[in-house]
């Protein structure tokens, strides 16, 4: 397709050890159009990591093809933004700086959309903070805006709000699709939470493990912002339940 | 808060108060409750000199080391020789600490360094300073020279080890955050790799001025015409005991305003650490 900005075809990725070899995905095809927010869910050990990993450029040991804007990649760099489980900030920085990171935060351009990006997470009051003075929620999207700066093609989040308590995971879930809808950022966003991954994405990735490979791909055609206690909400919410039910079934057969 | 809980909260409190004393840690008072036990000490002892318990050949009371002390600063000696040896301990310190840090950066970055080098440095810093300085001396002569080898042979370790540590432990998770935000070689090391070797470069900078200070000691006393330790000397010589306690008091106390000042330069520069305050 020639407006996919990722696609993969028959991707396939072994984890060598000392004595035996274990596949962690297995004929993985996907294509993601510009401008999408695709969520990856599927139990622990399916490989939702590994994959994102592959599309980062961070693990280029892959069999199969992975295409990013129809390009190969050969490491990992600025066009893929990462969001780790953790914030990793430089804790020496305060939060404008840590946004800046190796750019010089005293050239203007720099300083003009550190600031448009502080106002978009919500940040605003807080520039010169340092992280140990941040909550996770917060050090989060300073995490965010860090890898904004730098206009990705694609943003890869690795359960980025997994260590957030539920509230916080609720407000991080509406900042985020507010930058989303403002700034029409690709996403690629890993989760093990299904409401997450169905109030968040276009399309939901369902990954079954051992070897992980794709369960189902579940379309959500529903309006922005969700009501996670609507009918139509919930309606897509018990397809992907069913789905892991199907896997579990699967998994406890051998 | 309701009545009920506000009288039981007022009820706990004054219980509280009149059952223990409680110490308060203000700005103001940390300084007398530090000196307390110093103050203690210095009184018994000048009772126990006072009473002709003790010779003051062995032990000279408080007062009579403050007298030599202020004769010695009067007739301007305290100054000269006090002049000497912080010179020759920074010397010594800069020549010793700053080859500590070279070698540390060289084979904190570089494993093929690290190979080469450091086996011998681990080697060459079992060797005991106090052990090496008759060699030192039959090398440099009794001059200046070796008194300052002596010095910067023991800050050297220190700033070594602690720069190369702070170097290997920089957390991998930032180094792959830098490769994602495509640091180049220069910004990786200098936003990255120093800043988070900082505080253990710190720490070697504070045991390398400790070091230089007590290679001082030795480097003086193994023979000087002048310093701090040449007075000990002499103090030892002629019997004037007041000399000797003079000479351990200043480089007590010198020793605690250098590691005062790198302490503040800690807090200053790394006031983003977020680690157990006490």
């Amino acid at each position: 397709m020639s407006n996919s900005i990722v696609s993969i075809n028959q991707l396939s990725k072994t984890f060598h050890t000392n004595k035996d070899q274990v596949q962690a995905l297995r004929n993985i095809n996907l294509d993601i159009q510009e401008g999408e927010f695709i969520t990856v869910i599927g139990p622990s050990g399916c490989g939702k990591s590994t994959l994102l990993k592959i599309i980062a450029g961070l693990d280029l040991d892959y069999q199969g093809e992975f295409l990013l804007e129809g390009k190969n990649v050969k490491g990992p760099g600025i066009d893929k933004g990462y969001i780790f489980q953790e914030p990793r900030l430089f804790p020496w920085l305060n939060v404008e700086r840590n946004i800046a990171a190796d750019l010089n935060i005293r050239d203007p351009k720099v300083r003009e959309k550190v600031d448009e990006l502080i106002n978009l997470v919500k940040l605003t009051g807080f520039e010169k903070s340092y992280p140990r003075e941040l909550s996770g929620g917060m050090a989060q999207r300073v995490a965010i805006a860090r890898a904004l700066l730098r206009n990705p093609k694609v943003l890869l989040l690795d359960e980025p709000f997994g260590a957030l308590d539920a509230f916080t995971r609720a407000h991080m879930q509406e900042v985020l699709l507010d930058i989303w809808k403002k700034n029409k950022t690709t996403m690629i966003f890993v989760t093990h939470d299904i409401d997450e991954a169905v109030f968040l994405g276009n399309r939901i990735v369902i990954l079954k493990p051992r070897p992980g490979s794709i369960q189902d791909i579940v379309p959500v055609v529903l309006p922005i912002p969700r009501k996670k206690t609507s009918e139509s909400f919930q309606e897509i919410r018990l397809q992907v339940v069913n789905e892991f039910e199907k896997i579990e079934a699967l998994q406890s057969a051998f | 808060m309701s009545e009920q809980v506000k009288t039981q909260v007022n009820s706990l409190e004054i219980g509280r108060n009149r059952t223990k004393f409680r110490w308060k840690f203000t700005k103001g008072n940390d300084f007398v409750i530090g000196a307390a036990i110093p103050i203690i000490i210095l009184a018994i002892w000048q009772i126990v000199g006072q009473l002709n318990i003790v010779s003051p050949i062995f032990l000279p009371t408080p007062t009579a080391i403050l007298q030599t002390f202020g004769d010695l600063i009067a007739s301007n000696e305290l100054g000269v020789h006090l002049g000497v040896s912080i010179r020759r301990a920074l010397i010594g310190f800069l020549v010793g600490g700053s080859l500590g840090l070279l070698f540390g950066l060289l084979t904190g970055f570089s494993y093929k360094a690290q190979y080469v080098l450091d086996p011998t440095v681990q080697l060459l810093r079992m060797m005991p300073g106090l052990a090496l300085a008759p060699l030192i001396i039959l090398w440099f002569g009794f001059g200046e020279v070796s008194k300052i080898v002596i010095i910067a042979e023991g800050a050297f370790y220190p700033l070594y080890l602690n720069t190369f540590m702070g170097i290997r432990n920089v957390d991998n998770k930032l180094i792959e955050v830098s490769k994602v935000l495509e640091f180049n070689r220069a910004k990786t090391i200098f936003n990255l790799i120093l800043p988070s070797a900082l505080p253990n470069i710190l720490l070697g900078l504070r045991l390398s001025l400790a070091i230089s200070w007590l290679g001082l000691v030795v480097a003086e006393l193994l023979g000087s015409t002048a310093g701090i330790g040449f007075l000990i000397n002499l103090g030892k010589q002629n019997s004037v005991t007041e000399y000797i306690f003079v000479g351990i008091i200043i480089f007590a106390v010198f020793g605690k305003l250098v590691d005062s000042f790198v302490r503040i330069l800690e807090r200053k520069l790394l006031s983003w650490r977020d680690s157990y305050q006490g």
